[in-house]
């Protein structure tokens, strides 16, 4: 593709620091109309910093940025925007209670005398939705009801709307479906040929070999090297990212035989679980595959107590009484674990250090009459910051400082402390980089060797056939498939995910 | 090296944590011994220590509250109801002292039952409830009380007249309660879920932890030392049903001057108390120069809003560095 097109910005010898931590030192970046950029590196070297300087989030220490031949310093967001530089960020910037058309428009809601006029918001909210696939949620519906994934598709709607020359986007598929992502190429490559730039940060390195031109790799905020995509492989950009190899993908090809851990038998929660049943047994890997929507996380949520059970019974451990879960307290009692998708909102408390975050879940087994014993918790707590290489500059250090793989490290070694039988991962590698990806992996491993039972949520079809024993597979709430090692085919289990959706409107099924 | 950095950076970090506070009140100290007269007295601080152990008591409840992202406006009406339960039981119907106080504890314990009871089974906004309550209780103080202020004879003076080591009762049980209190918020389970919920409740009841619990206990906890302060309260001024009108606001003002969060997930009742002591020099020291009511309410309105806007700059100072992509 267009690989000489003019260069639009140059950025040269950029250095920032956040305190103590020098999170990009001296790094180069020239961007040239008409191509997709691509920014990789592991969480932590520094990808997010260098595109928030550009888009005027933050401001770089020292070094240059000259857009189209002007000196370019951007004092603020509303700037770099100006300058037609749009950043969709990592974390969603939407509002909850508002609707998706009045967030998509929200600095330039079309008004009559101050009152909002909603028939032509509506309108042209709808002609954007619909270039990044969203014609079936309406442009009215609250932001809040809506799903992540869905929710990111409003968020880079929103930043398509604009008339913008520069658009970065930080890691936009993360909670995508394969459907919603492929639209979302589509507009990347539509915008490229009309000679926009973009910068596309992705773990997903198929993604990056898919759709970028260029490739700029970073690690611990040092460039390693820009190049075209053409001609690279997968293995080689990691190998730059990481600085070593990684570890072979497959989990040892071992059939679980273990007594049963978990069954459900015709559970009903909402309008999003309907009469899955389904069995897990000690020492397995069981991956639960669908689309984003499918019910996965209200499966995982009703089996922990976070959310009721219309029917339906669940049996624990073999017993033939049905278990009493009523709240995630009696989950967690009975054993039950659930690593909940969004670790920031549901699994951390971001203010609080390492330590506090580690060991609130069983507090008691560090104290003595109500009494925290300091220093028995700081040991516990080392131990996993240890054993789970956790990178950080102290128990003491809060854990929203921390990079997105390290998070979830914390929130694991949370559980592993807890010590459940049956822990329920629901996408625990979203959002953390390649190195990290396959430490969780290792662990899940682990855990079913020791003899834990294991429900692996993922989006990533790759990951779950290259870790789980068993692949169960829901569309629309129901369980359409499930398919055992090493009989996976990711068409099959597509099909298997679509499966609900491919029946004739109207026709209710069985 | 770690050990002892991590040792040294603790130490400072409790040392900043008290000592804005302790300097602040120093300051009022020293302003105050300049501009009135005989301000280093005895008496004036014994008006002080006399002044201070309900609403310390008190604050010290409303500190918890803070804590867990809630708030109690009730406390004023309970003090009144449950002293003057301890003054009609006491006086009129002659009860033994025991029974009395075991009455007025029993009170208090009550109505922050009701109070945690509503918030947590309905998950309504404490403000909410706890207004409803700030009624329910004066309500209930007028017909406990037929609207007469019950004297109290000599059925309390033991509360008032000993002393230990030259310092009262109440004063000492004031200070017990503040340092207990400060060790079960530092050091026990039950502290760290009271962060929990404050900082992310969702996340609290998602580890399997019921924030509940910790919810009804701590409005069962406000309620009951109002009921303590009430004892004190009502030794020093009687059973009158207009006890405590407006204590609720000093109580939260004193808290937000130590520094805790309305957001809840954070705070401390070492400062708590140093926030009740500022109030209280503040006004003492204000009377003593002669300064009339209207001038002594925009002062320590101003002395409120100065101590939020400064707590803001020492937390943004403790934030940084921020994280990172």
């Amino acid at each position: 593709m267009t690989d000489t097109g003019s260069i639009l910005l140059e950025a040269r010898g950029i250095f920032k620091s956040f305190g103590a931590v020098q999170a990009l030192s001296g790094v180069d970046l020239v961007l040239r109309a008409g191509t997709v950029h691509a920014l990789v590196g592991e969480n932590g070297a520094g990808k997010s910093t260098l595109s928030k300087i550009i888009a005027g989030v933050h401001l770089s220490d020292s070094g240059r940025m000259i857009l189209e031949g002007k000196p370019f310093q951007p004092s603020g967001r509303r700037q770099a925007e100006h300058a037609g530089i749009r950043m969709v960020m990592q974390e969603l910037n939407l509002i909850d209670t508002l609707s998706v058309a009045e967030n998509i428009f929200l600095d330039q809601l079309p008004s009559k005398y101050g009152f909002v006029r909603y028939p032509s918001l509506n309108h042209s909210a709808q002609q954007v939705m619909s270039r990044v696939g969203l014609d079936s949620v309406s442009p009215s519906a609250i932001v809040g009801s809506l799903g992540v994934g869905t929710r990111q598709m409003v968020e880079i709607a929103a930043g398509l709307s604009r008339h913008c020359r520069i658009l970065i986007l930080d890691e936009p598929t993360a909670s995508l479906t394969d459907r919603e992502a492929n639209l979302l190429f589509r507009q990347i490559d539509q915008a490229r040929n009309s000679g926009m730039a973009i910068v596309y940060i992705s773990h997903r390195i198929e993604e990056i070999l898919r759709i970028a031109d260029e490739i700029t790799i970073l690690r611990d905020g040092r460039l390693v090297s820009t190049q075209t995509t053409q001609g690279l492989t997968a293995e080689q950009i990691i190998r730059s990212m990481v600085g070593r190899d990684l570890p072979p993908r497959q989990r040892a090809g071992k059939t679980a035989g273990g007594t049963i851990a978990l069954q459900l038998d015709r559970l009903c929660a909402g309008p999003k679980v309907r009469k899955v049943s389904l069995d897990l047994r000690r020492g397995e890997i069981l991956g639960l595959a669908g689309l984003m929507g499918s019910g996965r996380t209200e499966l995982a949520r009703a089996i922990f107590g976070a959310d009721p059970i219309d029917s339906g019974t669940i049996y624990l451990h073999g017993s033939d009484k049905p278990a009493r879960i009523r709240s995630p307290r009696d989950a967690v009692r009975q054993g039950i674990a659930l690593l909940t998708e969004d670790r920031k909102q549901q699994g951390l408390f971001l203010p609080r250090s390492i330590r506090y975050n580690i060991s609130l879940p069983r507090l008691e087994s560090v104290s003595r009459a109500g009494i925290v014993n300091r220093f028995r918790e700081r040991k516990v707590c080392d131990e996993f910051v240890q054993s789970l290489s956790i990178r950080c500059s102290g128990l003491e250090q809060p854990v929203g400082q921390l990079s997105g793989g390290n998070q979830q490290k914390v929130v694991i070694a949370k559980w592993l402390l807890r010590d459940c039988e049956i822990l329920i991962f629901d996408e625990p590698t979203r959002g953390i980089d390649v190195g990290a990806k396959f430490e969780v992996y290792r662990l899940l491993s682990d855990l079913a060797a020791r003899g834990k039972a294991v429900l692996f949520i993922s989006s990533d079809l790759k990951e779950l056939t290259a870790v789980c024993d068993r692949i169960a597979v829901l569309s629309a709430g129901r369980l359409t498939a499930t398919f055992t090692a090493p009989h996976y085919s990711e068409q099959a289990i597509t099909e298997a995910a679509f499966q609900e959706h491919l029946r004739p409107a109207g026709g209710p099924s069985k | 090296m770690n050990k002892s950095s991590a040792l040294v950076s603790r130490l400072m970090g409790l040392l900043a944590d008290y000592f804005g506070m302790a300097a602040a009140l120093v300051l009022l100290l020293v302003i105050f011994g300049r501009i009135a007269d005989n301000f280093y007295s005895l008496d004036t601080f014994r008006t002080i220590a006399d002044q201070i152990p309900d609403i310390t008591i008190i604050a010290v409840g409303m500190t918890f509250v803070l804590i867990i992202a809630g708030i109690d406006l009730s406390v004023g009406s309970i003090l009144a109801l449950s002293g003057a339960v301890l003054g009609v039981t006491l006086v009129q119907y002659n009860w033994p002292l025991p029974l009395s106080i075991a009455a007025c504890l029993g009170v208090g314990l009550l109505c922050g039952l009701l109070n945690g009871g509503l918030v947590v089974a309905w998950g309504l906004p404490s403000f909410i409830v706890t207004l409803g309550m700030l009624e329910i209780a004066r309500g209930a103080t007028y017909l406990v009380t037929n609207s007469r202020t019950v004297y109290m004879s000599s059925g309390l003076d033991w509360v008032t007249d000993y002393t230990v080591f030259g310092f009262s009762i109440p004063f000492v049980l004031a200070i017990a309660i503040v340092v207990l209190a400060q060790l079960v918020l530092s050091f026990t389970v039950f502290g760290r879920y009271m962060i929990a919920v404050g900082t992310n409740e969702q996340a609290l009841r998602l580890s399997g932890i019921s924030p509940s619990r910790v919810k009804l206990a701590v409005f069962i906890l406000s309620g009951l030392l109002c009921a303590v302060a009430s004892i004190i309260h009502t030794a020093r001024y009687q059973a009158n049903p207009n006890n405590g009108q407006g204590l609720e606001l000093q109580a939260i003002a004193a808290v937000v001057i130590g520094g805790t969060s309305l957001m809840g997930g954070r705070g401390s009742v070492i400062n708590t108390f140093f926030g009740v002591l500022i109030i209280k020099v503040l006004e003492t020291g204000l009377a003593q120069v002669g300064a009339q009511e209207p001038t002594k309410r925009l002062i320590t309105g101003l002395v409120i809003v100065a101590a939020v806007i400064l707590d803001y700059y020492r937390h943004r100072l403790r934030r940084s560095p921020a994280g990172r992509g």
